[in-house]
């Protein structure tokens, strides 16, 4: 029987440090261990004094891949806190900063963290230009990423880090002809995204593992407003999210972990699919027809294709919002401190992003609280990591279990960046 | 153009930072990869490939803060084996925000404690020039890209004569 430790330092083609820790004893996993090991930035504490209107610039900062993810979360945080209702403009602006995210962002993930694995190569640069289908990805990669760049500029101000987006409204507005530009191109990489999906419909990768699904459900398919479901059939508001997580102690990782009745589960791009497929964007779902037929999947591979499909998604509706509505000026809403909790809860684009905010009367904040994605998915990832090492003892050399794990990571798409930098404090009222 | 052995070996190293400015240079490569990718041989980076080597560099390019021990030990090798480095971002230049920490009042450097004992986190986080010699900077949160630009375009002009 096999008895060995498999140690993976530092993997590579994931936003931020992450190592793994497998200790297997005659045929059986001993542990998984997926460890943070990127240096807490302690930014609960440092929302603790701040002035509200500090925050969401503040924790942007906890990523740089999903900043803006974190900066639309904020935002709702400090405005459910302070009693602003957001303008109708205002939240389809929110709209096209995330799917100005979630183009981009799935984009660098599929196309260069991903397809290099499919395709045998480390680098996805190294792909051979002179390759007519290697070519075509690399193009199409670049054309993809760059047109999402292109919607976050002309919407948010910038990809990382967003500039307009601000509590109680936007500080700057799009122009017609950036508009118009940006319909173009959109309208251009649509061919690209059809070309990606069929590339992951048509990957054999598999691992099947029965697990909960949970993601903001919303009228809109649109990763802001909603409640949370789960693929158990529970529906959960926004405002007691928290109180149906539980927090796991990980002595080895910088990372907090979360477990849902005492079980693990998923967020991220298959639950969101999984659960709120028939919301997609009309567009979307007659082009993926074939595509969206596999879903609900409990291949965790089918991550990455929901991936592919919202960046579609994205695209049609950003299309959509853009050629329907006319962007004016607008003054930014403002309401005076009150001493209040404001929540946040939205889709990032690895999953249930949860932002809490305790106010004081001088508007100043009292404590804050953040939960990411990552951390959700930490206690499922460890254990299909440990059902694909059982799996694959009997016939696979331990280099090939180790870059069989290395794929299975990448299809979470983890973000250690967001992972790591929260210490867990205790609510009181909990 | 350049041949193989002719190209600018380059790493890109990542600290304690969001690595926003990782993704702004994947961002950058939507419209400069044709060009990189002749004129540098990337031998580490691991927001592209797993098969990472650190020998000898022509530009080390650093995004983060400095926060440990170990970090540091990382930091000194990878200048020992640099011709140029280039800090990347607010946190390498400033170090902040990563050390924000630094700036902590008592009752929460008190809350983080044990987290800083337990993960042996060096006391005060660095700013990358407290650690090492830093040939260029590029500041910003993340880091502005024409800077970033302007500064790559000089060190191929001094490392290998070749104008962009």
């Amino acid at each position: 029987m096999h008895t060995l430790d498999i140690t993976i330092e530092n993997l590579a083609k994931v936003e931020g440090s992450v190592s793994v820790e497998i200790k297997v004893i005659d045929g059986k996993v001993e542990y998984t261990h997926f460890k943070a090991v990127d240096y807490k930035r302690f930014f609960t504490q440092a929302m603790e004094g701040k002035p509200i209107a500090a925050i969401p610039q503040l924790l942007a900062r906890i990523c740089g891949t999903c900043s803006n993810a974190h900066i639309l979360c904020a935002i709702e945080a400090c405005e459910h806190a302070l009693g602003i209702q957001p303008s109708e403009q205002t939240i389809l602006m929110r709209y096209l900063t995330c799917y100005g995210l979630m183009i981009r962002d799935h984009a660098l993930h599929l196309y260069l963290f991903v397809t290099p694995d499919i395709y045998g190569k480390d680098n996805f640069l190294d792909f051979d230009e002179n390759k007519p289908e290697e070519h075509q990805l690399l193009h199409d990669a670049f054309d993809v990423k760059a047109a999402g760049n292109f919607l976050n500029t002309l919407i948010a101000g910038r990809a990382v880090h967003a500039l307009h987006p601000t509590i109680g409204g936007f500080l700057h507005f799009p122009e017609k002809e950036g508009i118009g530009e940006a319909i173009k191109k959109l309208e251009e990489i649509r061919p690209a995204v059809l070309r990606l999906i069929k590339i992951f419909e048509e990957l054999p990768w598999r691992l099947d593992r029965k697990t909960n699904y949970m993601a903001l459900v919303p009228e809109r398919f649109g990763f802001l407003n909603g409640q949370i479901k789960s693929s158990n059939g529970e529906t959960i508001s926004e405002g007691d999210f928290r109180s149906h997580l539980e927090h796991v102690v990980l002595p080895y990782s910088q990372a907090s972990a979360y477990k849902h009745e005492q079980e693990s589960y998923m967020v991220g791009a298959l639950a969101r699919v999984n659960l709120a497929k028939e919301l997609l964007h009309p567009d979307t779902k007659e082009s993926a027809k074939t595509a969206l037929a596999i879903f609900p999947s409990t291949n965790i591979y089918h991550n990455n294709l929901a991936q592919a499909i919202e960046i579609l998604h994205s695209i049609d509706d950003a299309i959509e919002i853009l050629s329907s509505h006319e962007f004016v000026p607008e003054p930014i809403i403002t309401k005076p401190p009150q001493e209040a909790v404001g929540i946040g809860v939205i889709e990032a684009p690895r999953g249930t992003l949860y932002h809490k905010v305790e106010l004081g009367s001088d508007g100043i904040v009292k404590r804050g609280e953040v939960i990411v994605p990552t951390g959700q998915n930490q206690v499922n990832m460890e254990e299909d990591i440990a059902r694909l090492v059982e799996e694959s003892l009997p016939t696979k050399s331990k280099e090939e279990i180790q870059f069989e794990i290395e794929k299975l990571i990448r299809a979470y798409d983890p973000c250690i960046s967001c992972a790591s930098h929260f210490l867990k404090i205790k609510w009181q009222e909990e | 153009m350049a041949e193989e052995n002719k190209k600018l070996k380059v790493g890109w190293f990542s600290f304690s930072c969001s690595e926003d400015s990782t993704i702004l240079f994947t961002e950058l490569m939507n419209e400069h990869w044709q060009e990189w990718k002749k004129i540098f041989d990337f031998r580490h980076a691991r927001v592209l490939q797993s098969k990472n080597i650190l020998d000898e560099l022509d530009i080390a390019f650093i995004e983060g803060a400095i926060t440990s021990d170990e970090q540091t030990e990382q930091l000194k090798d990878i200048r020992q084996k640099s011709k140029k480095l280039v800090a990347i971002g607010a946190c390498a230049v400033q170090g902040m925000p990563a050390g924000q920490r630094n700036f902590f009042d008592e009752k929460q450097k008190e809350e983080i404690e044990a987290l800083i004992a337990r993960f042996a986190a060096l006391p005060k986080v660095l700013k990358v020039s407290e650690v090492v010699k830093v040939d260029a900077e590029v500041p910003g949160c993340p880091m502005d890209p024409n800077i970033f630009l302007k500064v790559v375009e000089s060190l191929i002009k001094d490392l290998s004569g070749i104008t962009l």
